[in-house]
């Protein structure tokens, strides 16, 4: 009687138990992986300072209270401003022989649009009533133009690596390159960051009805 | 040979279920570990535009800045206007300032001059509340800005 073994507990029930939790585990998680469209505001200025931009090189984006686009005073659809800012960007109107000519350029070289991609700088106004969708949206679609070209470029400089910039940009955030793998990558990135800087400016919006 | 006979007539065996529990238990596990309970409660809606030219926050040198319509409980008490949430409550925009030098000091001591301020707002709400809030940030220096997106492209809509 006394060395009878303890009877063995049903463990059948623990996976009822772990599945609750589960559950419960399931339905509170939000996995959040928060991505976003990254910009660099500029330094507060402490007087006004004028900067002389020839027309020819700025790209005037206008949005106004009820969305609409109107682009170097043409009115447009928003899935046409990627080309359009591309054709802008990349057009390389000054004249081959002088200091500014664009030899990597693949656009028109129409001496009416930009000089080259370091002049050409993209204006954005929006109204105050302008949503905040359709902003996102032309954020969107004008750093896509920047980053088509910049991609293109990076391919055209090194071409070994097989990857595009946003692709090579993208694994050097996460940390994918190690030791003087990294300080390459940075510099090829600058290389390129430096034939297609991002001129993205944005006007202080204007009071509602203008 | 008998002992052999013995076996072919005997039924299959019930699949043993011991190790369901462990399965199981590892799943737990792993959402627990993933698992971060949302600090801050939203006041505010948040459907946020989309975008596909997009860059991953980095979310140890981040501080959040909400902005939208109250949500479905508060707009008897706060109306129906835009407004922006940070940390826990609504702020004015002229409070800012204070909300986010409190956030920052709640960082890291060597990622505090790295600070990202990222921006999850609503997409009805209107660019001047947006433009505002960005005005605020950099008189305060806060220059590095992330517009927080929903995958996708609104041109496929």
């Amino acid at each position: 009687m006394a060395r009878r073994s303890a009877p063995e507990i049903n463990a059948g029930s623990m996976a009822d138990i772990a599945f609750l939790l589960l559950i419960f585990f399931l339905v509170t998680t939000t996995i959040e992986k928060d991505k976003g469209i990254a910009r660099q505001l500029p330094p507060p200025i402490e007087q006004d300072q004028d900067v002389i931009i020839k027309q020819k090189n700025l790209f005037i984006v206008n949005v106004n209270k009820n969305d609409q686009l109107l682009v170097e005073e043409e009115l447009m659809d928003l899935k046409d401003l990627r080309q359009a800012a591309i054709d802008f960007l990349d057009n390389g109107g000054a004249p081959a022989g002088t200091p500014d000519y664009c030899n990597y350029c693949k656009g028109d070289h129409s001496p009416e649009s930009s000089d080259n991609p370091q002049k050409a700088v993209i204006s954005v106004q929006n109204d105050r009533l302008t949503s905040y969708k359709m902003y996102i949206a032309v954020q969107n679609e004008l750093v896509a133009a920047y980053n088509f070209l910049r991609d293109r470029e990076y391919k055209r400089l090194y071409p070994k690596r097989q990857l595009s910039y946003v692709e090579v940009k993208k694994i050097y955030d996460e940390g994918g390159f190690k030791g003087t793998e990294e300080e390459k990558v940075k510099e090829e990135m600058e290389a390129v960051q430096e034939l297609i800087p991002l001129k993205l400016s944005e006007a202080e919006p204007k009071k509602s009805g203008s | 040979m008998s002992k052999f006979k013995k076996k072919k007539s005997g039924a299959l065996p019930p699949i043993s279920t011991a190790s369901l529990p462990d399965i199981v238990f590892m799943l737990l596990f792993f959402f627990m570990v993933v698992t971060v309970l949302r600090e801050s409660n939203l006041l505010v809606m948040q459907r946020l535009p989309k975008g596909d030219q997009v860059e991953k926050l980095q979310k140890d040198r981040s501080i959040f800045i909400y902005a939208g319509k109250p949500g479905p409980g508060y707009i008897e008490k706060y109306g129906k206007e835009s407004r922006v949430q940070i940390g826990d409550k609504y702020t004015e925009v002229g409070n800012i300032r204070f909300a986010l030098e409190e956030l920052r000091l709640k960082l890291r001591p060597e990622l505090q001059d790295k600070v990202m301020v990222a921006l999850k707002i609503d997409e009805e709400t209107n660019t001047g509340l947006v433009t505002d809030v960005k005005q605020e940030l950099r008189e305060q220096n806060l220059l590095k800005i992330i517009y927080i997106t929903t995958p996708g492209n609104q041109l496929d809509e």
